[in-house]
């Protein structure tokens, strides 16, 4: 029975009962296990082989990249890097369970799920090097990737702002009956911000098909999680909410893959938002800027980077005879090559030219604008060895 | 026709022209929001395309981000201009970079936010704030302020067509007591562009929205007692701002005198000044000069005496031509 009045659900007791924390039990969603085979109990979900390995080689790729691109930033090619490492099977597990045209609103950290979608290695370094090829004109730090072809909102650094927006967005999609949805990707200690709550309520409320994907990874940079929130984890907002609401191991892409699949189906049907908190640890740095050995232990991060998503997902594939691991092995070399090649290439590439800084303000720069630039150049002709990378 | 039913009948036409349209924000849903504007657009129009969102601004701009980055056009209200600034960082840090930051990917042009703003009303603190030079700050906004319900009709609809995100501010003074001739159909006028409203050779004086007509008193009162000829221009967009309608009076007069309601420490007005005096310089007969509200949050007592009304602007205009 509903109270109207309240939208609360009208059940009279006369007993003082408080409802104590421990009272919503929240089980975590976990198929397969750490040697690859899937638990007794647990359903494997729908997937094909052509599927299954582009998953792999997409979480291939994201490592490796990662690893090299780290490598750049400390011999000072590139300014900044954020890798994706021990998220990759989270990230691309729920970018595989959406439809190529749905929409996807990231944070930063997930390259592997545009990867997944179809962005090239030469697009990855347009944008790292800030060359005249980036679809972001060199405006943003490296990592903030966006294309409107593959339906991924170019990064915004502020974090949670996207929450809402998905909201929105979502909501302009049933608005039009278009046959696709949004899913938000955002970490838990962005779900700290205002724009978390709003975002969901508004979701809520407005009924927008829209997928919140949280990777609770641990860290907000050094700020590890129990000095973040008190409740249990993220998942125990969406109810309060409204929101139906999944917990996942984050390292079991299989289940990952299956909670999205059942989060689109739900968001699709029901016009209804849907929560993913997806369990994972933070393998890498915040980002090139910090360094986790201030902050924690070598040997917790041992303890938790052991259970690998990615070499549990490759026994899983093996068994099943879907990949050949001499063959992955030559591709893991050529995917090193083609990397160190196209760093090559990046960053041998101009700068945008520099008309472009007053272009995209607004649909046309203004007058103002073109005579700030007409200053600007002028003032550059008196010291063009100065300012040399200008053209 | 009054401002709220100018304002009505834009948003009317603008529902009826776009078929996902929509409006959004705190109470505009049946009841029409606190001032009536959205009055009967629900029930016109649909739950689905003019409703109310639960309390929350940051959440209300957040959403139609979003919801115009798929390229409907939507009107954002926020209750009161005293109430945005929840939505201070989405509104500076999505909504006018989104372009930007994208290289053009994906943009927010499609975005309206509506928001009655100023005093007047008996609104205290927090119904009477003008907070349009927080946002002029920011490159990749549009603000524009209407004088009169024909001018508020006319500037809303180019605001909702401008393929740029545009901060609409409503004097809510006005709502009732401005009235004008308006035509039913769609019309537009331009963005960016000043209105001389009154053509003059001794002093030229620029305000905007509310204060228009307070310089339109003050400068008959000049006329009539000291026969002072004063060009009022109404700025109406406030950025992108037309600097050359400005300069040019000046240079043509020799004399400015600002006048706005917001405080005067960092108001529009200094960016006004500083640009004039750069081009004007030489022109100049006096120094330039400035009609605004103290430097005090907006008191509720004594509203009559912190607004810059029509008798400190005559005053002001007789201390230009002693110069």
């Amino acid at each position: 029975m509903k109270n109207t009045i309240n939208h609360t659900t009208h059940i009279i007791t006369h007993t003082l009962k408080p409802i104590t924390t421990d009272a919503l039990s929240i089980e975590t969603l976990s198929l397969l296990k750490t040697n690859g085979s899937l638990y007794p109990e647990a359903v494997c979900p729908t997937i094909d082989q052509k599927t299954a390995v582009k998953i792999y080689h997409t979480m291939q790729f994201i490592r490796l990249l990662d690893d090299r691109m780290q490598a750049c930033q400390r011999q000072g090619r590139i300014s900044f890097y954020m890798q994706c490492l021990g998220e990759e099977a989270a990230v691309t597990g729920s970018a595989a369970g959406l439809h190529q045209q749905d929409m996807i609103f990231a944070q930063y950290r997930e390259q592997a799920a545009l990867h997944y979608r179809g962005f090239t290695l030469q697009q990855f370094m347009n944008q790292l090097f800030s060359n005249q090829l980036d679809l972001g004109k060199g405006r943003q730090m490296p990592v903030h990737y966006g294309s409107a072809d593959l339906n991924y909102m170019t990064i915004s650094s502020p974090l949670a702002t996207q929450i809402p927006q998905a909201s929105g967005y979502a909501y302009g999609q049933r608005l039009r009956k278009d046959p696709y949805c949004t899913l938000c990707y955002f970490g838990e200690g962005a779900a700290s911000e205002g724009d978390f709550h709003a975002g969901l309520n508004m979701a809520a409320v407005h009924q927008a098909p829209v997928i919140f994907f949280c990777r609770n990874n641990g860290y907000a940079i050094s700020t590890p999680t129990y000095e973040q929130f008190i409740g249990d984890g993220i998942a125990s907002r969406g109810i309060g909410y409204g929101i139906d609401t999944l917990r996942v191991d984050g390292n079991d892409v299989l289940a990952v893959y299956a909670a999205t699949q059942y989060a689109r189906n739900h968001a699709m049907t029901q016009h209804k938002p849907f929560l993913i908190e997806a369990i994972n640890y933070r393998s890498a740095a915040h980002s090139t800027s910090d360094d986790p050995i201030g902050y924690r232990t070598k040997e917790e991060e041992k303890k938790f980077s052991t259970n690998n998503a990615f070499y549990r997902y490759e026994t899983f594939l093996i068994q099943k005879n879907w990949i050949d691991l001499k063959e992955e092995i030559e591709r893991t070399e050529q995917i090193k090559q083609d990397i160190l090649t196209d760093v090559k290439r990046a960053e041998k590439i101009e700068k945008p030219i520099i008309d472009q800084m007053i272009e995209d303000v607004y649909d046309k720069p203004t007058t103002q604008l073109f005579n700030q630039l007409d200053d600007l150049k002028k003032h550059i002709q008196h010291y063009p060895e100065l300012y040399s990378h200008v053209h | 026709m009054n401002m709220l039913n100018a304002l009505n009948n834009a948003l009317d036409l603008a529902m009826s022209k776009h078929p996902h349209m929509c409006i959004l924000g705190e109470d505009v849903g049946f009841f029409g929001g606190v001032f009536r504007i959205t009055k009967d657009l629900q029930k016109k129009y649909g739950e689905d395309r003019v409703f109310n969102t639960p309390l929350t601004e940051q959440g209300i701009i957040g959403f139609a981000n979003g919801l115009a980055a798929t390229g409907i056009p939507v009107i954002a209200e926020i209750q009161f201009a005293d109430y945005m600034f929840p939505a201070f960082d989405q509104l500076v840090n999505e909504t006018a970079k989104y372009r930007y930051r994208t290289g053009g990917e994906f943009n927010v042009g499609a975005l309206t936010v509506r928001s009655p703003y100023g005093g007047g009303i008996a609104g205290g603190l927090y119904h009477s704030q003008s907070p349009e030079a927080y946002y002029a700050h920011t490159p990749g906004l549009k603000i524009v302020i209407p004088r009169d319900p024909y001018q508020a009709k006319g500037l809303l609809l180019s605001a909702i067509s401008d393929p740029n995100p545009v901060l609409f501010f409503e004097p809510k003074k006005l709502y009732r007591t401005s009235k004008s001739d308006v035509l039913d159909t769609y019309y537009s006028l331009p963005l960016g562009v000043a209105d001389i409203i009154q053509t003059g050779t001794d002093i030229t004086i620029v305000a905007w929205g509310a204060q228009v007509e307070v310089i339109q008193k003050a400068a008959k009162m000049a006329l009539e007692q000291d026969n002072i000829s004063i060009e009022l221009i109404d700025l109406r967009s406030i950025l992108p701002w037309d600097i050359q309608t400005v300069t040019d009076s000046v240079k043509k007069t020799g004399r400015l005198i600002i006048n706005h309601e917001a405080p005067i420490t960092n108001g529009f007005g200094s960016e006004i000044a500083a640009t004039v005096q750069l081009e004007c310089f030489l022109s100049l007969e006096a120094p330039i000069m400035r009609v605004c509200g103290l430097d005090i949050p907006f008191p509720f007592c004594h509203e009559k005496e912190y607004l810059p009304d029509h008798l400190k602007t005559y005053e002001m205009i007789k201390r230009s031509m002693r110069y």
